[in-house]
């Protein structure tokens, strides 16, 4: 069975600068991580692979040359190989023009069962790049994924949605994007390290994808960043010390309902 | 072995082929969902500031009341029908959607940014070849262009971001349930329900939907909740986090916890806000031995009223609330407990 992980990477930190013109991140290729929550899909992963036997694991990334460390630490926590797409002419790509190059270097790569991802990065915050990725391949998707069974020609997947849980049958190949409760996270291992070292990530640009320039980057998007500004963070609070009597208590109770929320 | 429907209406340059407002309603069990009410407030505003029809998008097998949509504000209720559609399954949805969207065209397509508007609207916006904007907070419509602007915020809630689009039809986006009050009954309101039966390949999939188990302990789920009560570290221990549940089931409220509290195995997942969590914005938080660090924050800054209590006077969750007790919770809660008790049983 072949598995191919969705590795994003993203900013460590609060602190992403923005093109003020553009509304496209800049990175600064620094401190950054692989996106939480495609480390848990990695994890799951990672668990079929040493439950079934003949798993192969294939990391693919899209992103600048320094999404290579994603790859890397991906092969170091336990994936086999990995490929990074890269280049220039895919910068500023919103979701439809990221999800096309992903799944064509996808294509790339030859037949797959599953692919799995994190249900959403922590810094475009979308959430819709799997399931595009789904249609550019043909293949079904299933989102919010808390739990995932292998049958013989597919998986079923246990869904978390409002008020409860959906179970679906589906069969391969599925792409599946996946919530904290799949996995939890592994490490990196010694011989992960030195495999990581070893291998040899080929990377994909636009000469291998055959792209039109007009399907890529900004041209490519469908969406446009037209202002970008900070939200109205702080609130003028009202602070009250507990002290033992129900005053406090009193004065809350009166400004919920003052605010009408009570 | 694609089972898709491709049909990409791309090559319909002409922009202005394209009028009217959809909104996806939801339905679970054939009972029309809270976000479909939301959703008409949305659609309703900009349909009246293009000037144009409001049409509610619904998929099932039986759904009651279907009148209702109508009486809150859709001039029009596509009920696309077949027992496939009973349940949410990505490839019929997706398909029939589409079709429905390359038959009408509409200007503009929103859904609720719930599992499934955030599911399915991607595979619809990918196979009309337009734009998707998610989670939006505010949508306007520029009174110059007259395109809709989406704003959202990214970034774990650091920043917003107005997003067009320009060039392809329909421009989608999904909004962030409970940013609008649901719309209104009018009695006096009439419209007309469409029946659509798609059989065929657009019915076709290689999904099987086994089943739905009910969440017992989500029994108000926290992003549709008015109000939410969320537990942090500072709760101590999972005995102490009993206090959060007490006082959220007194007031008919939700449970929210840190991914602290929920590591600790005090909450599940599903009571996650924040980041790597829920997005949260109801009308009252109250959010209990609570740090406040930015990733928590991300998933409930744009709450209504936000009321914290901690015992550190410098703790970050202050600079957020509108209303702050410094003071233990132990000391606080089962306070407030018993008056919030006293006021039930008064009323
Ligand atoms: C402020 C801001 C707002 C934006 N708003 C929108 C918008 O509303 N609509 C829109 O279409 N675009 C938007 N974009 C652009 C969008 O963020 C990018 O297209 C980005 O490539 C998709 O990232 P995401 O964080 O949204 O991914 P998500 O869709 O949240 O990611 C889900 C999963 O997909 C996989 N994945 C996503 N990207 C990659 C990658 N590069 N490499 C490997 N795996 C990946 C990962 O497994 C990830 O866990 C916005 C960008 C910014 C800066
Ligand atoms: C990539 C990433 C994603 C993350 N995603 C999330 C997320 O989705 N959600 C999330 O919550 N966190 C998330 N975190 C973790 C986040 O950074 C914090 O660690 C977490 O929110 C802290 O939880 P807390 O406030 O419960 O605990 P603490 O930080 O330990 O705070 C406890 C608070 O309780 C107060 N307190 C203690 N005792 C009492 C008492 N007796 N009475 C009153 N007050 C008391 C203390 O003063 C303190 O302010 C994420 C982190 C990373 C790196």
């Amino acid at each position: 069975m072949k598995i191919i992980v969705l590795v994003k990477q993203v900013p460590g930190t609060d602190s992403v600068k923005l093109d003020p013109v553009t509304g496209v991140m800049v990175r600064t290729g620094k401190d950054t991580i692989i996106n939480p929550l495609d480390e848990n899909a990695l994890a799951e992963a990672i668990r079929i692979k040493n439950t079934y036997p003949d798993v192969k694991i294939t990391a693919v990334s899209m992103g600048p040359i320094s999404a290579m460390k994603a790859i890397k630490e991906a092969i170091a926590m336990g994936a086999d190989d990995g490929v990074l797409v890269s280049g220039r002419e895919f910068a500023g790509s919103d979701t439809i023009a990221t999800a096309k190059v992903i799944a064509a270097a996808i294509k790339k790569t030859g037949d797959f069962d599953m692919i799995l991802c994190g249900e959403r990065a922590t810094d475009g915050e979308t959430g819709q790049t799997a399931a595009m990725i789904a249609h550019y391949l043909g293949v079904p998707a299933q989102t919010y994924v808390s739990a995932l069974e292998v049958l013989e020609d597919g998986v079923i997947v246990k869904r978390t949605v409002e008020s409860g849980f959906e179970r679906v049958q589906v069969t391969f190949p599925v792409l599946v994007s996946v919530n904290k409760d799949i996995s939890d996270t592994g490490f990196p291992t010694l011989d992960g390290k030195l495999k990581a070292k070893k291998v040899d990530v080929p990377m994909l640009g636009n000469a291998e994808l055959g792209f039109d320039k007009s399907e890529l980057g900004l041209t490519g998007s469908p969406t446009r960043v037209v202002k970008i500004f900070s939200p109205k963070l702080s609130r003028d609070t009202i602070m009250v010390k507990a002290n033992a009597t129900m005053q406090p208590i009193d004065e809350l109770l009166s400004f919920l309902v003052q605010k009408d929320v009570l | 072995m694609s089972m898709y429907v491709n049909c990409s209406i791309a090559e319909a340059k002409n922009l202005s082929e394209f009028k009217g407002v959809f909104i996806l309603g939801e339905q679970r069990d054939g009972k029309i969902q809270a976000v479909t009410f939301e959703l008409l407030t949305w659609g309703r505003g900009i349909a009246d500031d293009l000037g144009c029809e409001l049409a509610c998008v619904l998929l099932g097998d039986e759904i009651e009341n279907l009148d209702e949509v109508i009486l809150r504000g859709a001039d029009k209720v596509f009920f696309i029908q077949d027992p496939i559609f009973k349940n949410f399954l990505t490839q019929p949805y997706s398909n029939a959607i589409t079709r429905l969207v390359n038959e009408e065209k509409p200007e503009v397509i929103i859904a609720g940014a719930t599992t499934t508007g955030r599911t399915v609207m991607p595979l619809v916006a990918a196979k009309t070849n337009t734009g998707l904007t998610a989670d939006c907070t505010e949508l306007t419509i520029d009174p110059d262009t007259k395109l809709l602007l989406q704003t959202r915020p990214a970034i774990g809630g650091n920043i917003m971001a107005t997003i067009k689009t320009p060039d392809t039809r329909p421009q989608m986006a999904t909004v962030r349930p409970r940013s609008a009050k649901q719309s209104p009954v009018d009695t006096s309101r009439t419209g007309q329900i469409i029946v659509k039966n798609y059989a065929g390949a657009t019915t076709m999939t290689v999904e099987k939907f086994l089943e739905f188990i009910i969440d017992t302990t989500q029994a108000v789920s926290i992003e549709e909740a008015d109000v939410i009560i969320a537990g942090g570290k500072g709760m101590k221990n999972a005995a102490g986090f009993k206090l959060v549940e007490e006082l959220a089931d007194l007031m008919g409220a939700a449970v929210g916890a840190t991914r602290d509290a929920v590591e600790l195995g005090w909450s599940t997942y599903p009571h996650q806000i924040g980041l790597s969590g829920k997005t949260v914005s109801p009308k009252l938080i109250i959010a209990m031995g609570i740090a406040g660090k930015i990733q928590f924050l991300a998933g409930m800054q744009t709450s209504d009223v936000i009321v914290a209590i901690n015992k550190d006077p410098e703790a970050q969750i202050f600079k957020v609330a509108d209303f702050g007790i410094v003071g233990d919770v132990f000391e606080v809660v089962p306070m407030l407990i018993e008056t919030v008790k006293k006021m039930k049983a008064k009323a």
